[in-house]
């Protein structure tokens, strides 16, 4: 079959077969951040950006995304950057297999909350698993990157 | 100094947090062989015919390998020194099929369709028999998982694979049963732990190709390179020499890949066809032939005088190997070892162990490794001692815990403890949890009620006399180091705290030196990153690298000033003359070949005669005669143990029995925590995954030997609303034999939730669960019962 749909800001046309997984896709096209952890959609690993929400690209067909705009990590760089900087400064990306999707995860979640508390953080972002860092590390970078941001907008004013 | 103990980011974080390929299956070429393995559905079965015909006519299909096509000599996956004291037990694709999972045949093929196509049309003519479920009835069972001849052991561990028993010891001092006799106060119960899955984020994952000298390239999410080269050796009959094993970036391992558990098939697979191969696992094959922590029943004798001295442990386990044994006569030692030297006072002891085959997946190496097991048997003993004589449970541990100097029963690594800061960790752990205000329970006046337990733990720092640790570390043209590493950073941050402690012996900026490892091929010998073994001993060889290296830089600096090499003092950027400048200096400077002006310009500016490191760098590679390259390699002849205390604080819902943990606090003595920022993550990660074994986590098998949670939809692990807080601190103590003082971290950091929770639930509910995990319909039914029981007495 023919898609065509954004892909990091880039308008594209591909061929896919109908049962493909927008997961195996993705890596496919090289984007090798999107991580599978799973087959039941119980880890998060796999969270893309799709029209600006969070998916499960591993549930989700490849054929799907037709017309839409699917973003991974691979484009969003620079965000990546600066949030990660406050999860590295934590040591708490550790083995960093579940960062791309944990942090695709958390830029959906300030797109739908401008100021989460710990509770509504940790609602969100229940479905996204870690098992070397214990959670406790990735609140407190996120609670940290929120009083940055913050900052930075009372700077601006 | 200016790393060591300091929050330092990790120095590969950002290619992490910014989703930079760097794993094993980002690396491998896309074009590469698909390889999956037909596994067995009964738990006891013989392959009594197999047809491969139509799937390996399969399209696309390359190869079809069954027990025919591999060699026939047994080997071990366990990641251990040779010679391994795990039984050579395993081929790769053998007859007969020992559990539910097992490798019936390897299927390898150009698309994942067409292996998955393949694996369908294999047909088996399987003969079942009855499989030896029931670890109480495994050994000296009619039904032997090994009865083969060429079965071996290659240490003598008390294995008989003709008795289902892969190990067998019994340890004793003194008289354990008279002076249990004289205690005032005695305890006799059995605890038992579930086997748990590591789960680590990336499943196992191995990409295989032969290079241009015709040998077996494997890269693979490994943390024992090394061992898994030798592994590849034996598994396939070739010369080890012929293997070259790398390892990328590994996305969690906790014990699981201390095990070989997939590389075997993507190896026979490329060393047959010569073409390049991967596997990675499913997360459902991952939980259901991987290799899980070893399920445990323990039965613990303690007994105390009237002062609460704890004078006697009896402590006897029966250790569930599975069907394969890997890490089983190993894994069983720590449950005693690690668990009856926490009582300092104890006069005697008794510690024998069995451990049996079972047809249910090979149980392995799971941080904590067996330590874990034995000391929530032994710390939940102990609470039962101290509510028996009435005492509170802090105040025991405060009258027996290990103390500096003083003896560790039954761990035969330290007598006593080298360094031990146990008293501190318990008196802020104390202070931290407001215990005295919060123990026993509180009524939360809701139907919850809120208690608190206390745990302590240990560990070793390496396998004493048998961990081997070395450091590569050379200086580069441009004054640059390169620190060559044989040890695995699998998330843990090894490549950095190892470049931390270099940065600060070399008086260099931690940007200088580039980490590398690990390639068997180029790293220097490392036994592997487990066994809490890397900090102290790679560390300790790190260290010692870098005096060594400093001594090489100052004896070429000092031939270029044309001094004695004991007359020079190296800063890190300059190598100086000792003495005040005299005339000479501008002249030996100019000397230094093609630097002349700068090195005016720096005598003149010092005013001392010395060499710049970049220039001692160049003259290294420019008609020069002597390495700036050292190796040193380092094992210890000891196991200093880390030590900590945990504190759990519970809510349990008295209705429903639904168990919280709400706070934990974790104080630990490491010795000098390398990277607070890492040592901190490392136990809050391992309290987490503590919790999950004490709550949730269970691998449960049907009366058909059938894994029931064989996925994350079944087998749940804590999510970040199922964990409160938890609080870490460090009581430091300073371990000599260290480097800069540290000890290790890692496995430590998971040893004290299961016996906390399992007292804090008991001081909330008066009901205490001795078999893991504490869910909630135990803790409801316990709450009835006990309600029944009370009513009748009150009747």
């Amino acid at each position: 079959m023919k898609i065509s749909f954004w892909l990091n800001g880039v308008y594209r046309h591909e061929e896919v077969e109908p049962d493909v997984m927008l997961l195996d896709f993705l890596r496919d096209k090289g984007c090798l951040s999107v991580k599978r952890g799973c087959e039941t959609a119980n880890c998060g690993l796999c969270t893309v950006l799709v029209n600006d929400k969070p998916v499960l690209s591993c549930s989700v067909l490849a054929v799907r995304v037709e017309g839409r705009k699917v973003v991974t990590m691979e484009g969003m760089q620079r965000e990546a950057q600066e949030f990660g900087s406050f999860l590295a400064d934590e040591g708490a990306e550790q083995c960093g297999f579940c960062n791309p999707g944990f942090i695709m995860n958390v830029f959906a979640m300030l797109k739908e909350i401008k100021n989460p508390d710990e509770e509504q953080i940790k609602e969100y972002l229940a479905g996204n698993l870690c098992r070397c860092s214990g959670f406790v590390g990735q609140t407190r970078s996120i609670l940290k990157f929120l009083r940055y941001k913050k900052a930075q907008e009372g700077g601006a004013e | 100094m200016k790393y060591v103990n300091q929050p330092i980011r990790k120095t590969d974080a950002m290619a992490l947090v910014t989703g930079k390929p760097v794993y094993t299956d980002d690396l491998a070429p896309k074009d590469c062989l698909i390889v999956k393995v037909l596994r067995s559905p009964y738990a006891n079965a013989w392959v009594e015919e197999i047809k491969t015909g139509n799937a390996a006519q399969t399209s696309g299909i390359v190869c079809v390998l069954t027990y025919k096509d591999v060699p026939k000599k047994r080997f071990t996956l366990a990641g251990q020194t040779y010679p391994e004291l795990s039984p050579y037990d395993r081929l790769i694709l053998d007859r007969h099929l020992r559990f539910v999972g097992d490798a019936v045949a390897i299927v390898a093929g150009e698309t994942e369709q067409a292996v998955d196509k393949a694996l369908k049309r294999i047909k088996v003519k399987y003969r079942v028999e009855a499989p030896v479920l029931d670890i109480h009835k495994a050994k000296d069972n009619p039904i032997l998982v090994h009865p083969e001849d060429d079965w071996e052991a290659k240490v003598p561990v008390g294995a008989d694979n003709k008795r289902n028993l892969c190990a067998s010891n019994i340890e004793e001092k003194g008289d354990v049963d008279a002076l249990l006799a004289s205690c005032r106060y005695t305890v006799d119960y059995t605890y038992r732990t579930r086997p748990n899955q590591q789960t680590m984020m990336e499943t196992f994952r191995t990409y295989c190709h032969i290079d241009h000298f015709g040998r077996l390239n494997v890269m693979s999410s490994t943390q024992i390179p090394f061992h898994v080269k030798r592994i590849l050796g034996n598994a396939l009959d070739i010369p080890a020499s012929k293997i070259r094993v790398v390892k990328p970036r590994i996305g969690g391992g906790f014990g699981a890949k201390q095990t070989a558990v997939c590389e075997i098939y993507p190896a026979i697979v490329t060393w047959l066809t010569k073409r390049p191969s991967k596997i990675v696992y499913s997360r459902y094959e991952s939980m259901i032939c991987s290799s899980p922590r070893h399920e445990m029943e323990i039965r613990v004798r303690a007994g105390a005088d009237e002062n609460g001295i704890v004078k006697a442990l009896d402590v006897y386990t029966l250790s569930n190997g599975g069907a394969y044994g890997e890490h089983s006569p190993t894994t069983v030692g720590l449950s005693g070892h690690k668990s009856i030297a926490l009582y300092r006072h104890t006069e005697a002891y008794r510690f024998a162990y069995d451990v049996v085959y079972t047809n249910v997946q090979a149980s392995g190496a799971y941080r904590g490794y067996g330590a874990t097991q034995g000391i929530y048997a032994v710390e939940s003993a102990v609470n039962e001692l101290a509510a028996k004589m009435g005492m509170d449970p802090v105040k025991i541990r405060e009258l027996n815990m290990p103390m500096e100097g003083e003896p560790l029963p039954a761990y035969g690594d330290c007598p006593t403890a080298p360094s031990c800061s146990m008293d501190r960790c318990l008196a802020k752990a104390k202070e931290m949890m407001d215990w005295d205000a919060k123990y026993p329970f509180r009524d939360m006046g809701n139907g919850k009620v809120r208690g608190v337990g206390v745990a302590m733990g240990m560990q070793g720092s390496s396998i004493a006399g048998v961990d081997v640790g070395s450091a590569e570390l050379k200086l580069n043209e441009d004054g640059s180091y390169t620190l060559g590493l044989g040890c695995t950073d699998m998330g843990t941050g090894c490549d950095t705290i190892l470049v931390q402690m270099a940065a600060d012996c070399l008086d260099t900026k931690m940007e200088n030196i580039v980490a590398f490892g690990v390639d068997t091929d180029i790293s220097p010998y490392d036994s592997g990153s487990y066994a809490s073994a890397t900090t102290y001993t790679t560390g300790n060889a790190v260290v010692q690298a870098c005096a060594d290296l400093r001594e090489k830089i100052c004896g070429l600096g000092a031939s270029m000033l044309g001094v004695d090499a004991d007359k020079v003092d190296f800063d890190g950027e300059y190598v100086s003359y000792r003495e005040t400048a005299d005339s000479e200096t501008s002249d030996n400077c100019e000397v230094v070949g093609g630097r002349e002006a700068a090195g005016k310009n720096e005598a003149e500016d010092s005013g001392t005669k010395r060499v710049s490191l970049k220039d001692i760098a160049i003259k290294g590679t420019c008609g020069n005669s002597r390495e700036l390259q050292v190796t040193r390699t380092y094992s210890s002849p000891i196991s200093p143990p880390p030590f900590m205390v945990g504190m759990a604080e519970v809510e349990v819902d008295k209705e429903t029995g639904k168990t919280q943990v709400v706070d934990y606090v974790a104080v630990v003595d490491c010795g000098t925590p390398i990277n607070t920022n890492l040592a901190r993550v490392q136990t809050e990660g391992g309290i987490a995954q503590g919790i999950g074994m004490a709550l949730y986590e269970d691998v449960q098998y049907s009366d058909k030997g059938v894994i029931r949670n064989n996925s994350f939809m079944q087998y749940k692990i804590p999510s970040r609303q199922d964990i409160g807080d938890i609080r870490v601190e460090f009581e430091c103590s300073y371990e000599e034999s260290g480097p800069f003082g540290a000890k290790s971290i890692g496995e430590l950091v998971i040893d004290t939730p299961c016996p906390a929770v399992a007292d804090a639930v008991y001081n909330a509910t008066g009901v205490r669960v001795r078999e893991l995990p504490i869910t909630p319909e135990k803790v409801a039914m316990g709450i009835l019962k006990k309600e029944a029981g009370e009513q009748e007495s009150n009747a």
